[in-house]
Parts: C-alpha cells; structure tokens; sequence
C-alpha cells in the first residue's frame, strides 16, 4: 500500500499494517517522535493497536535545535 | 538571596532562557547552554528525516529531557491551527509536557508576530490545559489580552526576531510590565549583553534569546556574558536604581573638612 510519509508517497509491500509497525520499517525504534495519521495525534500507547490504511496521511516529528 | 523566577507554578534560578537553533553543532549548542546556566530551553519540531536517522545524533542526547525543562515553539507557522497542531505533537512527544512557547508569524521577511492568529490559537491551547508562553508584539493591550486569555507569561519582542537591534521601545515593555499580573519577559532582538541588562533594569521577568549568543563570534563566551548581564539587571532592578538628574547638587564625597 501506499501512504504519504511527511508529505511524501511511499510505498510498501505490506497491507495493513500498525503504527508500530511503520516505525519498525522506518528504524525509528527508540527514537524520540510524535505521529500524527490524517490530522489526529497517535499517542504511542496506541502504536500496535492502530492500522494503517492506503493513502493514510502521516506526520512523523521530532525536536530540533530552535529559539 | 531567594529570587526565583515562577512561570506557571514551577521556579527556576535562571531568568535566561535559550534557544538551541543556530549553533555549529551539538557540543557548541551544549557549551553555549551550560554557560548561559539557563533552565529552560527552546527547541523546535520539525518532520524527522525519513531513511537517514540511524545512527544520527539527536538534540536530546546532548540536552536531556531529564535536565533541562523544554520549551517547545511553534517557530515557522504562520496560522493558529498549525500552531495548535504543531504543539500538540510536542505535548505527545515530550510525554505530556504542557510548558509551551506560541509564536504565530505574520510576514517571512519580518518574522514580525500575526497576533490575530496568536491570540485564536492562544484560547484553544489554554482550553487544552497548556501552559502558554506566548511571543507577542510589544502592545500593552495585546499583552494585556493575552494575560486574561490565561497565557502563564507574555513575550514581547524588543526588536524582530534575529536583528540583534536591541530594545527598540522601552516605554511599552514599561507600561507592558506594569499592567501584568503574570511574567513578562522578552523574546527577540537582544543583540548583547547590555541589551539583557536593559530589559532586566525595566523589570522583565526573564530574557529569552537565541541568536545573539549562537551569532556571536564565541558563543560559549557571549553566553556567559548573557548569564552576567541578566543577574546584573535583575539585581539593580531590585535595588531600585538613583533618580536621574540633569544637574547633580549632592557630591559624594564631603563637603566639609576641605583643606583651606
């Protein structure tokens, strides 16, 4: 499926797959972020439990230097 | 002497308080801070680079969470609901934290606030159970508005944003102070030392400042400059400075016991 991954498409071989799951993919375990899917904030708690779907819209932030 | 500065029910020994953007890199930013001996610190949320993240360092390694109380901002949005989007990924990403900075811009050339845009944002944050620290243009009725919203402290620029122009209308910071009930400090246009120092003698709660200590020649050395200029401000706003006076009728020193 598809999804848009900080505003760019990407594509992956796997359907369906969890928030958690992504940021497995992404090697983002263990990394300080926030994910946003569609405009909502998935708390991290949520991780495993949330689906991903084609087309789903994410944003995936972190802190950076800033005054 | 117990003088804490207190924004929204927590103190803090430091009234300087830094950003951690503009540095050369992370041990630069790390020795400018520890030399600042600031607290609280500012830092940005931005989309982590996807595919290039192994192995890279992060600004929190180098400043831990732990350490120092962050300031998430919400530099680069230009509208209340980006603002209010970006600070609630930095509650999700800070676990929770409700310590925020708002900042609606207005103009990129400017950087000049849009406070329409700031104060709509600002009520749904408070409404959100955040702690608003709120970067606003130096208007006493601004200010003032943004107090009752229920911002926790009010954030005048003293001049645009990474100008270094120092304090530009220091009767409005005065009049600003007087009529708050919550900490003003000021955020923005502090280009040295003595500018701090200024905002501290008009009785600012704090200073908050980023690129006139990355931007100095040594950042590490300016910072600490910074730390000095801040206390002495503070120090002689509490000491309450002389009058001033055109023409001075009392010398110092004796006026009997001169030799004939």
């Amino acid at each position: 499926m598809q999804l848009i991954i900080n505003g760019k498409p990407r594509g992956f071989d796997a359907d369906n797959f969890s928030v958690a799951e992504l940021v497995s993919i992404l090697s983002l375990e263990g990394k300080r972020i926030a994910i946003e899917c569609n405009g909502e904030i998935v708390p991290r708690s949520q991780f495993s439990e949330t689906l991903l779907a084609e087309g789903d819209k994410l944003e995936i932030v972190g802190a950076v230097g800033g005054g | 002497m117990s003088d804490l500065l207190k924004i929204a029910g927590k103190t803090y020994q430091s009234r300087l308080l830094v950003g951690t953007g503009k540095y050369k890199d992370f041990t630069q930013t790390r020795a400018a801070i520890d030399a600042s001996g600031a607290e609280i610190v500012t830092v940005a949320i931005r989309r982590t680079n996807i595919g290039q993240t192994a192995g890279e360092p992060s600004l929190l390694e180098y400043l831990p969470p732990e350490e120092f109380t962050y300031l998430p901002n919400t530099a680069g949005c230009y509208s209340a609901d980006d603002a209010v989007r970006t600070l609630r990924l930095a509650r999700e990403l800070l676990d929770g934290h409700r310590l925020v900075k708002l900042e609606v811009l207005g103009d990129p050339n400017t950087l000049y606030p849009n406070m329409i845009e700031t104060i709509a944002a600002a009520k749904v944050l408070v409404k959100d159970g955040f702690d608003v620290m709120v970067y606003c243009s130096d208007d006493p009725i601004i200010a003032k508005q943004l107090e009752e919203i229920g911002c926790c402290a009010v954030m005048p620029l003293a001049s645009l944003i990474g100008s270094g122009m120092g304090i530009l209308n220091p009767w409005n910071l005065q009049i600003i102070i007087a009529n708050a009930q919550i900490p003003v400090l000021v955020d923005a246009g502090v280009g040295t030392a003595s500018d701090a120092a200024i905002a501290m003698e008009l009785g600012c709660q704090g200073v908050l400042m980023n690129t006139a200590i990355a931007a100095a020649r040594d950042p590490v050395l300016m910072a600490s400059a910074m730390k000095k200029a801040v206390e002495a401000g503070r120090e002689a706003y509490l000491a309450g400075r002389m009058p001033k006076k055109l023409y001075s009728a009392s010398p110092s020193s004796p006026t009997t016991g001169l030799i004939a």
